[in-house]
C-alpha cells in the first residue's frame, strides 16, 4: 500500500528540514463522489432564477415555504427552558427512560402484549439515521453473539439513499433490492415483491417501510402486510421497519403505526427505526428511537449490553433537549389533543394539495394517470417521471425534484402551484 | 463520576447558558431545518478557533476545517474512522493506535469499533514518582512504528490528572516528527484545567505551529455544563486548502451513515457564546470559576493532608490538573475508603476532585488518612 511520502520529490521536501515540510498525509484521500442529493442542493442553490421551486427538500414546508415548528413545540420549548427542576446531567447510554417508554408505546400501543411480557427494548438516538445504524449494529450479533452475520440486507426499489451505506458502515456488505414500485402502475407491484422476497436466503433482513414510504409515498395495505408477513414468518425472514413520519402519513399515530403493532402481535421479533422530527416540527434535534421486539424476555439484557457497547464508542449518549420535548407532550393529555390538532393540519394540507395537483393536472389534459397522488399519504410523491423529464423540469423550469421523479408535496403551495402543474404537463408533452 | 459540581454538590448550569438558551428559545428568526451534515458552520469555526487561537496562522491560511459531532466520543469516532478508511494507504486497519496507560477507558472501544486492528498503550503513568514517565513515553514514541497513529491528551490527562510540561511537549513533539507519527489530541477540558483558555490549549497550538497536520476531537460537555446535549468538533488541520477539502468531503460521506445530521440546541449555544465578544467574556468568567474551585479543593485537600501528617507526599494533588487526581493509594486502601468511609473512588485510586466540598473535605481527608497508615 502507497505510504504519504514515499515518492522520491516528497522526500526531498522533507529533508528540508522546512517546518511546514511535511508531506500531505491523506493524498489518497479522493474527493467524495457528490451524491445526487447533494448535487440538487448545489444546482436548487446557485439557480439564479427568482421562479425556481424545490420540491426535493425533506422537511415539511408551512404554507409560507419555510421549515416550521409547530406551536405547541415552541411553547413547551419555553417552559422547558425556564425549569428549574431540569439539570445538565448525563442521560444514560440508551438516553431518557421516559422517552424510550412513550416512542415504545407510540409505536406498539399501550397494552401490547411485546411490552406487558418484558420483550421490548426501547434506545434513544440522535435521529433516524442513527437508530438504522445502531439497529445495523445490533443486527451483527442478533443471531449468534459469537457469530457475525454479515446480510443479505434487502432494501425496496427505490428507497432512501443513504440506507444502504448505513449498513455498509456498520459491516454488512451484501445489499440487495426487493421490486417496489412499479412505474407502470404507479403503486406498488405485490407480485414481483413477494417474488423477490420468496427467493431470498434464511436469515435475511427485509427493510420494510411502516408508513409514508420515502420517496414513493406508496404504503402497503393491510391485505399486503397479511400476505408479506406470512412469507417472512415462513421464511424466516427479520422485519426491520421503518417510521420516520409517524401520524404525518394518516394522521393518526395509532394507524400509521399499523404494520409494527401488527407484526408484534403475530409474536414476530423486529427492529423499528423511529423519528419524532417530521411530527413535531424537531428537525434540527435530532430525536430518534430503535425499537427491539424480541422473542424471548431472556435475550433482553444481552441485546441491551450490546446496544450500551455499541452506543458507547458511536455517540456515547443521545442529546436530551428534542427528547424532552416529544416526552412531555406525549405524557400530557391536553398537550396531546393540542398536538394531534396540529398535525391533522399538517396532513389535510397535505392531502389537499394532493387533491388540488391532480385535480389541475386533469384540467390541463395531461397525460398518464394521477390516481395515485391521492390515494398515497405523506409528505413524498412520486410522480412517475423519467429521467429525462425529471431534468427538463429541472433545466428548464428550475423545478427540482428528486432524482427518481418524487417530490415533496407539502413544498406546494399556492403562489407555486400553477407553475407547477405547468411543468410537469409540459415535461410529459414537450417532445424531449 | 465525572461531571463538574458546585460546592453545594449540585450539577451547574452556567449563567452564560442559561442566558443564551433564553435568546435561542425566544429567537423567532431561528429556521428549524435539519443542520448541514457537516454541522452548524458557525460553531465549526468558533469551536476551531476557540483550540487554534484568535490569530491561529493556520487558519488565516484556510487550512482549518471542523466537523460538528455528538460530543467527544461521536469527534473521536469520525475522526478514527477516517484514518482507518483514508489513513497510512487506504483502508490499512493494521495501522498500530497507541492510547496512553492509562487512558480513559473508551479510547480503545472508539477505535477498535471504528475498525483498528491493533490498539497499543505507551507509557504515561510513573505509579512509583507519582508523575509522567517521560523516558517510557519517548521511549515508546522511538521505537513505534512509523505513521502510528498516537492518542495525545491536550491538557487535564484524564485520568492521571498530569500533563507534560512545556519542554516535555517539546521533546514529544520532536520525536513524532522525525518518526513521522500521527497526533490525535483528545481535547476534553479545555479551559476548565487551568481556567485559562490559551494555556490549555498550548499543547495543541505548539503542534500546530510546528507544522503538524492533526485531528483534534473536542468536547463541549464539561467547559460549557451541556453534558446531555452532546456538544463536539473535529477540528482537522491540514496541508492545505485543497486537502481539507477532500477530507472533509470523506468526513461528510462518514457522518450520513452515523448520524446524518448532528442536534444543533448545543451547538447554537455554543456558537453563539463563542461568537459574541460580551457572551465570550462571561464565559471565560464562568469557566474560571469552575477551575478555581477545583484548584481551591487540590490546594485544601493537600494542606488538610500535610496538617494530619499523612504519610508519604501530596505534591503530586496539586501538581496535577483538571477533574481528576490519581492519589496513589492502593486497591486495598480503595476498598478501605468505599467499605469503611464511604468514599467512593475508582479502584484505580482515581479521585474527581469536583465530588470535593467545604463540607465533606475534612472528612475525605481524614479517610485518605485512616486508609494510608491502617492499610497496607
Amino acid at each position: 500500500m502507497s505510504r504519504p511520502g514515499s515518492s522520491p520529490d516528497e522526500k526531498g521536501v522533507s529533508q528540508n528540514g522546512d517546518p511546514g515540510g511535511q508531506c500531505p498525509l491523506f493524498t489518497n484521500t479522493l474527493n467524495a463522489p457528490v451524491s445526487p442529493e447533494t448535487r440538487l442542493l448545489s444546482a436548487f442553490a446557485r439557480d439564479t432564477q427568482a421562479r425556481k421551486v424545490d420540491l426535493a427538500g425533506r422537511e415539511y414546508y408551512s404554507e409560507e415555504g419555510k421549515p416550521f415548528e409547530l406551536r405547541l413545540v415552541g411553547k413547551i420549548k419555553q417552559q422547558l427552558s425556564t425549569d428549574p427542576t431540569l439539570h445538565p446531567e448525563y442521560p444514560s447510554s440508551l438516553g431518557l427512560r421516559e422517552f424510550t417508554r412513550k416512542a415504545t408505546e407510540v409505536a406498539l400501543g399501550k397494552h401490547s402484549r411485546a411490552i406487558v411480557e418484558n420483550q421490548v427494548l426501547g434506545v434513544q438516538t440522535p435521529g433516524f439515521t442513527a437508530a438504522v445504524r445502531l439497529g445495523a449494529e445490533l443486527l451483527r450479533c442478533w443471531y449468534d453473539l459469537s457469530a457475525d452475520w454479515c446480510g443479505p440486507v434487502y432494501l425496496s426499489s427505490p428507497c432512501d439513499d443513504s440506507l444502504a451505506g448505513i449498513f455498509q458502515a456498520a459491516g454488512i456488505q451484501e445489499i440487495r433490492e426487493y421490486y417496489y414500485w412499479d412505474d407502470k402502475q404507479r403503486g406498488i407491484c405485490l407480485e414481483r415483491l413477494l417474488e423477490d422476497l420468496e427467493s431470498a436466503p434464511e436469515h435475511s433482513v427485509v427493510v420494510l417501510s411502516a408508513s409514508a414510504h420515502y420517496p414513493t409515498g406508496a404504503d402497503l395495505s393491510q391485505s399486503q402486510w397479511a400476505v408479506i408477513t406470512r412469507l417472512i414468518t415462513s421464511r424466516r425472514l427479520f422485519p426491520f421497519l421503518l417510521l420516520p413520519t409517524q401520524a404525518l402519513c394518516c394522521g393518526d399515530m395509532e394507524r400509521d403505526a399499523w404494520p409494527v403493532q401488527h407484526c408484534a402481535s403475530l409474536g414476530m421479533e423486529l427492529l423499528c427505526a423511529q423519528s419524532f422530527s417530521h411530527c413535531f416540527g424537531l428537525y434540527g434535534e435530532a430525536v430518534g428511537h430503535l425499537l427491539c421486539v424480541l422473542k424471548q424476555n431472556s435475550v433482553l439484557l444481552p441485546v441491551q449490553s450490546q446496544a450500551d457497547k455499541i452506543v458507547r464508542s458511536l455517540w456515547a449518549r443521545p442529546s436530551v433537549g428534542g427528547a424532552h420535548v416529544v416526552t412531555t407532550v406525549l405524557s400530557n393529555s391536553a398537550h396531546l389533543v393540542e398536538w394531534q390538532g396540529e398535525v391533522k393540519h399538517i396532513v389535510e394540507r397535505c392531502m389537499l394539495i394532493r387533491a388540488i395537483l391532480r385535480e389541475k393536472l386533469r384540467l390541463l389534459g395531461t397525460p398518464g394517470r394521477w390516481d395515485h397522488l391521492t390515494q398515497q399519504g405523506g409528505l413524498f410523491c412520486c410522480t412517475g417521471l423519467n429521467g429525462e423529464q425529471v431534468e427538463f423540469l429541472s433545466n428548464r423550469r428550475r423545478v427540482y425534484l428528486l432524482p427518481g421523479g418524487c417530490l415533496n408535496v407539502s413544498a406546494i403551495n399556492c403562489r407555486n402551484l400553477d407553475y407547477i402543474a405547468e411543468s410537469i404537463h409540459l415535461a410529459l408533452t414537450s417532445s424531449l | 463520576m465525572s461531571a463538574y459540581r458546585t460546592d453545594d454538590c449540585q450539577p451547574w448550569v452556567l449563567p452564560v447558558v442559561k442566558k443564551v438558551e433564553r435568546l435561542i428559545v425566544e429567537d423567532e428568526s431561528l429556521n428549524h431545518e435539519y443542520l448541514p451534515i457537516l454541522g452548524l458552520p458557525e460553531f465549526r469555526s468558533a469551536a476551531s478557533k476557540v483550540a487554534l487561537g484568535d490569530d491561529s496562522p493556520a487558519i488565516k491560511e484556510n487550512r482549518v476545517g471542523g466537523v460538528q459531532a455528538l460530543g467527544g466520543t461521536g469527534a473521536l469516532r469520525i475522526g478514527a474512522e477516517f484514518l482507518r478508511r483514508w489513513y497510512n494507504g487506504v483502508n490499512n486497519a493494521a495501522t498500530p493506535v497507541y492510547v496512553s496507560a492509562p487512558t480513559w477507558e473508551n479510547h480503545n472501544g472508539v477505535f477498535a469499533d471504528a475498525g483498528f486492528k491493533d490498539i497499543r498503550p505507551y507509557h504515561y503513568w510513573d505509579a512509583a514518582q507519582r508523575g509522567l514517565d517521560l523516558t517510557g513515553f519517548l521511549d515508546d514514541l522511538e521505537k513505534a512504528p512509523e505513521y502510528s497513529i498516537f492518542v495525545l491528551h491536550a491538557c487535564a490527562h484524564n485520568p492521571t490528572g498530569t500533563d507534560p510540561t512545556q519542554e516535555e511537549w517539546k521533546q514529544i513533539a520532536e520525536v513524532m516528527k522525525r518518526r513521522k507519527l500521527y497526533v490525535f489530541f483528545d481535547s476534553a477540558y479545555q479551559g476548565f484545567a487551568s481556567g485559562s483558555l490559551e494555556k490549555d490549549a498550548w499543547a495543541i497550538r505548539f503542534f500546530v505551529s510546528e507544522g503538524f497536520e492533526l485531528f483534534i476531537a473536542q468536547s463541549f460537555s464539561k467547559n460549557f455544563g451541556l453534558y446531555n446535549e452532546r456538544v463536539g468538533n473535529l477540528t482537522v488541520v491540514s496541508k492545505d486548502n485543497e486537502n481539507l477539502t477532500r477530507v472533509l468531503s470523506q468526513m461528510e460521506k462518514i457522518v450520513r451513515t452515523t448520524w446524518s445530521n448532528p442536534p444543533s440546541q448545543g451547538a447554537r449555544i455554543v456558537s453563539k457564546t463563542l461568537n459574541s465578544p460580551e457572551l465570550f467574556e462571561e464565559w471565560k468568567g464562568n469557566v474560571k470559576t469552575m477551575a478555581d474551585r477545583v484548584l481551591l479543593m487540590r490546594d485544601q485537600l493537600k494542606a488538610k493532608l500535610q496538617a494530619l501528617g499523612t504519610p508519604g507526599t501530596w505534591d503530586h494533588i496539586t501538581q496535577q490538573i483538571g477533574m481528576f487526581s490519581f492519589t496513589g493509594l492502593t486497591p486495598k486502601q480503595v476498598e478501605y475508603m468505599i467499605k469503611e468511609k464511604h468514599v467512593y473512588l475508582m479502584a484505580s485510586g482515581r479521585i474527581n476532585m469536583c465530588g470535593l466540598t467545604s463540607k465533606n473535605i475534612d472528612y475525605v481527608a481524614q479517610s485518605i488518612h485512616e486508609a494510608v497508615t491502617k492499610v497496607q
